[in-house]
């Protein structure tokens, strides 16, 4: 068909596309080499399968992320990305293997306990409160650090009050970061969806969390809107140290903005290392060209 | 200094938002009390208290917590019973005690029929609060001592002193209900606005994002379930004492649940005015249904056309409200004063 024969046209034309591919960012080196030395894993994973009824969605896949790296995991789609991430941030619980968040070992990590964990996660589709402001989304990012009864919060009791105080600050702070001032007292539900998107990173990163899952987050986003988001997740990175775990569609920003890549496809982990290594590897231009040839091709050309 | 300059632009938006309440109050205090017959007082004035009360209660649940429940009458006759039985059985109660007692007789009440909604949610958790309906209005007729062996059931409210003073005339019984609401409606406005509420919010509109940020998920569903309960419990101490001063379990049906989630429907779901006005319009539409019926057909508008005709117009009434304005009455209102705003600017 179309699909197969576009494949093929592609698959004709692998060391252009890795020249593109190659072409699409320069991350410096020296980061990367200091990182390296760094070699404190904070999250790991080992031994990851999951399978919803009899259909495998991922198995044995093994992870390891560094402190402070931005890694992404990529893949064509069904490839499994987003159980990946549901299974870290607790959503699914994995059939096999573990995973080790900051030195803790869990089977099945305790989505209820994430935020304490340090962990905090945007989706891939939007998952905001749409019946609170902008500032107030963002705000109950902190909600993990409360410790007042609602009485205390009716009676206006003043531990409750500082407690809001610290996490308005908090708030204004991240809403500075990521130039939310002008909608900030806006319902979120009436924002143009980029802004949303940036809404729920600004949710994310008020938690202060030592590791950020980010769900496709430039889905859906225009080429400046995308740019824009690129330049804000390595703000965060490099502002606030914290280690970031990308699921991204778009490979071109995910080659430029990410210290290491991990590719999946069929639930299988078929690559794993530099952009620059990953890029030459044949078995994800082969993965990437032939299963979802149509949607490669666009993104790639 | 950005967070100052806003401060202070904010200062008088907030007087005139404090005007309207200033001038409910004087009204309530003032006026009401000095010249309102005891027709209105009586007829009108002490169910759309009670109602209104009722209405913030499930509100919370409902509105602000997302949590669909059917089962507010029940704890409307919990907090009626178990004020009856405070009052009987323990000497001396003061009558504010009673209903805080009657209240938390009804949250706990309430607790354990809103376990169900940790599992299930939406409809189907409306129909596990049925089971509160059901069972509850088959307990109290069950076993005689909810109502001192009645043997109808029937529980009659106690004399009402507040300090000595007497509040059994109509005023009297007015006052309490009022002052009941008001301080009951100011801490659930407290409540909504604090971080509390917001958690409730996050509940409602996206659980799995709630859970994952860090809010205790199953620790506010039954807090709203707890809090919604004791509010709409003494809504039904005011109701039994305050309003009918008669009743019986069968007077708080499966009927009166859905009137109160009517009146959060047609008032506007997660607003605390919208309550006053789904209430008001819930006990004033029959009265005016009636008029005008016996103005319009005269003999033939007898109780059992007014009663059928009500359900009929009510009915077409929520499916309207639903499709054209799902805020409710609270939203129509604000359009309204933003159109007049406009105008005579």
């Amino acid at each position: 068909m179309i699909g197969a024969s576009l494949g093929a046209a592609a698959y004709e034309r692998a060391p252009e596309i890795s020249r593109i591919l190659a072409g699409a960012g320069p991350v410096e080196d020296t980061r990367r080499a200091r990182l390296s030395a760094k070699a404190d894993a904070i999250l790991t994973l080992s031994g990851i399968g999951i399978s919803f009824g009899g259909v495998t969605a991922l198995s044995d896949v093994d992870l390891e992320v560094k402190s402070g790296e931005i890694r992404a995991v990529i893949g064509p789609n069904g490839a499994g990305k987003s159980s990946l991430i549901n299974i870290i941030s607790g959503l699914y619980h994995a059939n096999h293997g573990t995973i080790a968040i900051d030195g803790q070992p869990f089977a099945r990590v305790p989505a209820n306990r994430l935020a304490r964990l340090g962990v905090a996660r945007t989706f891939q589709n939007l998952a905001l409160f749409g019946g609170l402001s902008v500032r107030d989304n963002i705000a109950s990012g902190r909600v993990h650090t409360r410790h007042t009864s609602f009485v205390e919060h009716i009676a206006g009791l003043p531990r409750a009050r500082r407690e809001d105080a610290v996490i308005a600050e908090k708030t204004d702070q991240i809403v500075v970061f990521l130039h939310l001032e002008a909608v900030a007292d806006r319902l979120v539900a009436t924002l143009p969806y980029g802004l949303q998107k940036r809404v729920e990173l600004a949710r994310a990163l008020v938690a202060e969390p030592k590791i950020l899952l980010l769900d496709e987050p430039m889905a859906g986003m225009t080429a400046t809107e995308k740019a824009e988001m690129a330049g804000f997740v390595r703000a965060a990175r490099d502002r606030h140290g914290v280690t970031i775990i990308l699921i991204e569609h778009d490979i071109g920003v995910v080659m430029g903005l990410s210290d290491r890549v991990a590719v999946l496809d069929y639930g299988r982990k078929i690559a794993d290392g530099t952009p620059a290594e990953v890029r030459a590897d044949p078995a994800v231009i082969r993965a990437y060209i032939g299963t979802a040839e149509g949607e490669a091709s666009d993104e790639l050309l | 200094m950005a967070v100052q300059a806003l401060d202070a632009e904010r200062l008088p938006i907030d007087w005139q938002k404090l005007a309207l309440p200033a001038v409910l109050i004087a009204v309530a205090y003032g006026l009401i009390p000095t010249y309102a017959s005891s027709y209105l007082v009586e007829a009108i004035l002490l169910p759309f208290l009670a109602l209104s009360l009722a209405a913030v209660g499930l509100n919370l649940l409902t509105g602000y917590c997302g949590q669909l429940s059917l089962g507010s009458s029940a704890f409307m006759a919990v907090g009626a019973f178990a004020a009856y039985n405070f009052n009987l059985r323990v000497e001396a109660l003061p009558l504010v005690a009673t209903m805080i007692l009657a209240g938390i007789s009804a949250a706990g009440i309430g607790i354990l029929f809103g376990l169900p909604s940790l599992r299930l949610r939406g409809f189907y958790l409306a129909v596990s609060t049925l089971a509160a309906q059901f069972f509850v209005q088959w307990a109290l007729t069950k076993f005689g001592w909810f109502s001192n062996d009645n043997p109808s059931g029937v529980i009659s409210a106690p004399h009402l002193t507040v300090a000595g003073f007497s509040l059994d005339g109509p005023t009297g019984r007015y006052l309490l209900s009022v002052t009941m609401v008001i301080v009951l409606t100011g801490l659930v406005w407290r409540l909504v606005n604090s971080a509390i509420g917001r958690n409730f919010i996050a509940v409602r509109d996206n659980e799995t994002a709630a859970r994952v940020i860090g809010v205790p998920v199953l620790r506010t569903k039954l807090l709203a379930f707890a809090i919604s309960s004791f509010i709409i419990g003494v809504a039904g101490v005011l109701w039994a004492f305050t309003y009918l001063r008669t009743v019986e379990p069968a007077g708080f049906n499966l009927d009166r649940s859905f009137q109160i989630l009517f009146i959060i429907i047609i008032g506007g779901l997660a607003s605390i005015r919208g309550a006053f006005l789904g209430a008001a319009f819930i006990v004033v539409f029959p009265l005016v249904l009636s008029r005008l019926g016996a103005f319009a057909f005269g003999g033939l508008f007898d109780s059992g056309v007014l009663d059928m005709s009500q359900r009929i117009v009510l009915g077409a009434l929520i499916i309207i409200f639903l499709i054209a304005e799902p805020n409710g009455l609270s939203a129509l209102f604000d359009r309204l004063k933003r159109r007049i705003g406009s105008r005579s600017s």
